[in-house]
Parts: C-alpha cells; structure tokens; sequence
C-alpha cells in the first residue's frame, strides 16, 4: 500500500482551545478515507491544515511524499477540494467558475472540456447561468467539478453533501465511490454521519475533540466478530509496552491518553487478559466495545452521531 | 503573474459593484460641466473680478484646461471612497463570499496571489483615473474648448499657456494616479483582516479622513507628523501646474517651480504603496483562513 497522506503528532491551538490534539493517521491510495467525527471534533481544522490554509502548531504532514510546508504548491497540483460549503463566485456562470479555477491550477482548457466536466457532474445544460441562481445541491456539484477540473490524485472533501437532499447524497456518494473505483483516485472525505461512511469508505478514522479515536479498515471497525477492547491499566506505558512485546503486538493497537485500545476477536479476550494479569499488570478494567456505532457513542459525550437512517 | 492578474481583473470587472465607480465619475463630472456650461461665465466673471480691475483679461478664461482643474481639485477629495470600495473587497469580499478558502487550496503561492490582487486594484485604480481624465479633461475640452489656462490662488495669479498645459495633466493624473493607488493600497491591506468589506471601506476613509483633517490643523504638535502622513502629498499634482519664470518674469515653458518637492512627494507616496503591498505579503502568508 502507498501511503498518499502520512500525518503525524499534528497539533492546532487557538486561542483558548487546542482544535486538534497529537493527531496520526495515514491515507493509502485509492482509499476513500472515511474523516468522522462530531461538529467541532476537529475535522475541518485537520482538513484545513491538509490544503494549508491554516498552520499547523506541532506535527508533520507530508502529501504524496513531500512536506507540505516545504511543497505546499507541488502537492496541491494534485489535490482538489471542497471545504465545507462549496461557495463559488456568484456573479460568474458554472463554466466561467470553472474556467478561473483551471487557470489557478495552471491549466487553459479549452470549453469543450470544460463542458464534460460539468456533464460529470449533470450541470452541463446551466453551463451558462450564474452560480447565484444555482440550488445548494447544484453549488455542491459544480463544487466537486471545481475540485476535479485539474484532474487531481487526490481529492479532499469536507461534509459534501451538507445541505443535501436524499438523491443529492446518493448522487455525491456514487461520485465518490466512482472516483475511487474507477478513476483510482484517493478520496478523503469527512462527515459527522455514520451511515454514510458506513457506505462509501474503505478506511475510517473516528476523532473526537482534536484527538484520534479509532482508525481501520472499515469492514474490521464493522465486523461484529471483531471487538476494540480497551484496558485501562495502572501503568498504561507498561503495559503498552508489554502487548508491543506480546504476541498481540500484530493487532491493531492505539494508546489514546492511558486508555489503551487492541482490536480482536471476541473469543481471543480470555486468554489476552489471562496473559496480561500474568504479565504483573494491574488491571483495572477491560472493557469490550461490540460495534463501531456502540463504541463512537459512548465515547461522544452528546451522543450527536447518527447511525444508520 | 500576468495570467493571475488578468483572472483578478476578470473577475474585478464582472462584478457590479466596480461600475459604481465608473458611473459616479461619470455623473459627477457630466453635474460639473453641466453646471459651467449653464451659468459658467457668472461664476467666472465673478472670480476675475479682482483681476479685471487692475488687468485686461482677454481670450476664454472658462475652458477645457480650466475645467479640468476645476473638477480635479474637486474630485481627488471623493475618490478614494470610490477606490476604497473595490480595493476593501478584494480579500475580505473574496472570504465573505467563501471562495478564498478555495482559492488557497490552488497551487499558487500566497504571495503570488496577494501580489496579483494587489496589481489588480492598483491597475483597477488607474483605470478609473484614466477614464476621470477623458470625461474631466477630453470632454471638458471638446465642450468648453481650450485656451490659456489661468489658476488663481490666494496670492498668486498663474497663467499656462495653451501649448505648454498638455503634458502637465498628463503628469498631473499619473500622480494623481499614485496619490490614489496609495489610498487602494491601504484599503487593500485593511481588507486582509476583515471578512466582509464594510469594515476595511470604512477604516480606510477614517484614516484618510483623520489624516486629512490633522493636515488642517496647524497644530506644532501635529507639524511633526505631517510631512510622513501620505495625505500631506496627495495634491502634490498641483504643483505640475506652477510654472517657473525668468526675470523679466516670464513663464518657462516646460518648467517646474519646485520640482524637488513634487518628486518628494511621489517619492513617498510610492514608499506608503510598496509598504502596504509587503506588508499585505507578511500578513497573508501567516494568516490562517478560517472564512
């Protein structure tokens, strides 16, 4: 697998408030990552801090294997992005917007072109009307014909299908899907909907104020065979060490501020905590979450996520 | 660069509000020479009537050269609410309007794209002067027609002659052009911190207000600071029209009076524009977009 995003250790802090904490995550190719988290989780600041607009205080992030504060202009000639609402200049027609963003990313393309990219996205019949006469469904699909004029190995999209009606999403999660499968296109894509990442995301990472709560194959976060057990230990980097030593280092594993988190099946957890108790650890709890949407809902404390419709 | 300023001006050019500009000059100029056109002579009449007593004035005192000075010296004054309004708007509009997040996500560095924009009102801002000097200047000229043009100041009487007036409203509206990109420059920079236009429109004409104001008063503490106040050599365009005269007191063609302190002031007009346009770059560069 290659690795397209490699963040690590990144960190935000405002004012009165760090928006993202100690975050590491990798993105493959071909992936549509799954970005989950509550309003205010974080996301859009990580997002953000992916495409440069704001800075980050602490971490690393390298793009296609470049550094984003040293590369900043190579590595965004191969994304393309629609962050939060897709709000595009109102006074110019679809085919004007898109011709001003093509020439930003250094591309002259001629109209005809242009107008194939807007019939991907079903807007070529409003080539000529201006965006301020467009729905929000429409804004968000020239929005997305935006972010793929350039034709970008990368593509970045933060809540979009915000504001959405049911056939918009549908049509915007078949986009994505279709971008990944057929196009071969990395897709990260951050929503605060379950259901939705439960459909289109090959591999998700859920993050709750600033800080990473699980990340993994989506069909493993999902398996119901599967459990994320979390052990919360006396001396969590003890024991953290010892399960890297075990022979449960090759499971998934995070320590997430002393709470120590190991992916498994359901039946392995008997003789794991027979080892660690026999390990000489002192073992406070340990705990087996049962499935994703149970684990994220207990973890958030206003329970806002939403499940399956 | 010049594909990122052409896409700027595009997009300056095809939004409505920079034809109020346009229109108001257009308006205002067309009130001005209405209004010398229909009771012109009067007021012409009674403004040389201290001349006509000691002087025998002849030729047509009231033309296009004289108008244009007229409307110039008015005008100046007002412009700048005028330039404010497109150059306020050139960052806060675009992160109003939600589409600056988009446009760093691009690959063009913030500097570039700040600089293109920066071009772009300061070009925007000729533009307007240009079309101020036809209608002030051509119209007024084919309307009023020309002759020697005569200025009249508190205790000075100037008389430039038709063939040597010219080039001096050609060096007259360039300054007037810097004067002006001036006051876009600062309108622009006040436009990094805001997230719609209203604010950095109206900071700006505050401190040009202010500025104008403390160069009224002739205060010794406010004495100290007028000479770095850019609004101290906003009119320095005036000084294209003093000409200089031998001993028998005869005007020299083609000269200056005091050329050094026209130079001067343009001098400093132009270091306020290349500040505001660094300091644009170092503000933008570090700033987290968060519209």
């Amino acid at each position: 697998m290659i690795p397209v995003i490699e963040v690590k250790h990144l960190g935000k802090q405002f004012p009165g408030f760090k928006a993202v904490d100690d975050l590491s995550f990798t993105v493959y190719q071909g992936d549509v990552y799954g970005f989950l988290g509550q309003n205010g989780a974080g996301k859009s600041t990580t997002i953000r801090m992916l495409l440069s607009l704001i800075a980050p205080s602490s971490g690393t992030i390298r793009i296609f294997g470049k550094d984003m504060a040293s590369s900043r202009n190579e590595i965004l000639r191969q994304t393309g992005a629609v962050i939060e609402r897709p709000d595009l200049y109102k006074y110019l027609s679809a085919l004007e917007n898109l011709a001003v963003f093509a020439r930003l990313s250094g591309l002259k393309l001629p109209e005809s072109t242009l107008m194939k990219k807007l019939e991907q996205v079903g807007l070529a019949e409003r080539a000529d009307s201006k965006v301020r006469t467009f729905s929000q469904g429409m804004k968000q699909r020239l929005g997305i014909a935006v972010a793929l004029v350039h034709d970008p190995a990368l593509i970045v999209l933060d809540e979009p299908t915000n504001g959405l009606d049911p056939q918009g999403i549908a049509d915007i999660r078949n986009l994505i899907i279709s971008l990944s499968r057929d196009h071969g296109k990395t897709v990260l894509v951050s929503s605060h909907l379950l259901s939705e990442m439960e459909q289109m995301a090959s591999r998700m990472i859920i993050i709750d104020r600033g800080k990473k709560i699980v990340e993994g194959e989506m069909r493993e976060l999902l398996d119901p065979a599967h459990v994320l057990l979390e052990v919360v230990t006396t001396d969590p980097p003890g024991t953290a060490e010892w399960i890297g030593q075990s022979q449960w280092a090759r499971l998934p594993f995070d320590n997430m501020d002393g709470r120590l988190q190991i992916r498994m099946d359901r039946k392995d957890i008997p003789s794991f905590t027979r080892e660690l108790v026999g390990s000489g650890a002192d073992v406070i709890s340990v705990n087996p979450r049962n499935s994703l949407e149970e684990y994220f809902l207990s973890l958030t404390s206003g329970g806002q996520y939403v499940g399956a419709h | 660069m010049w594909e990122l300023i052409k896409l700027e001006l595009f997009k300056v050019f095809r939004k409505p509000r920079t034809f109020i500009a346009f229109g108001a000059i257009t308006a205002i100029v067309g009130l001005i020479q209405m209004g010398f056109y229909v009771d012109g002579e009067s007021y012409i009449n009674f403004g040389m009537q201290a001349l006509s007593d000691s002087f025998e004035v002849d030729g047509k005192i009231l033309n296009g050269y004289l108008l244009a000075y007229i409307i110039l010296q008015t005008l100046l004054v007002h412009v700048p609410l005028l330039i404010a309004l497109v150059s306020g708007d050139m960052i806060s509009g675009e992160a109003n309007m939600g589409t600056l997040r988009l446009l760093i996500t691009k690959p063009v560095s913030r500097a570039r794209l700040i600089s293109a924009k920066f071009l772009a009102s300061a070009i925007y801002t000729m533009l307007l002067l240009l079309w101020m000097a036809i209608w002030a200047l051509f119209v007024s000229m084919l309307v009023f027609g020309t002759d020697d043009m005569i200025i009249m100041k508190s205790e000075v009487v100037t008389q430039v002659l038709e063939s040597d007036t010219m080039w001096r409203y050609f060096a007259a509206f360039g300054f007037a052009s810097l004067a002006m990109i001036t006051v876009s420059s600062l309108a622009f920079f006040l436009s990094i911190f805001a997230e719609n236009s209203i604010g950095p429109i109206i900071a700006c004409m505050s401190i040009v207000i202010v500025f104008t104001i403390l160069n009224t008063l002739n205060l010794p503490i406010f004495n100290l600071v007028k000479p770095y106040l850019f609004t101290s050599h906003m009119l320095g365009w005036k000084g294209f029209f003093d000409v200089k005269v031998n001993a028998d007191n005869e005007q020299i063609i083609g000269s200056i009076e005091n050329l050094p302190a026209v130079m001067k002031s343009a001098a400093i007009l132009l270091f306020h524009i290349i500040g505001f346009w660094l300091a644009s770059i170092f503000v933008f560069r570090k700033k987290d977009i968060m519209s």
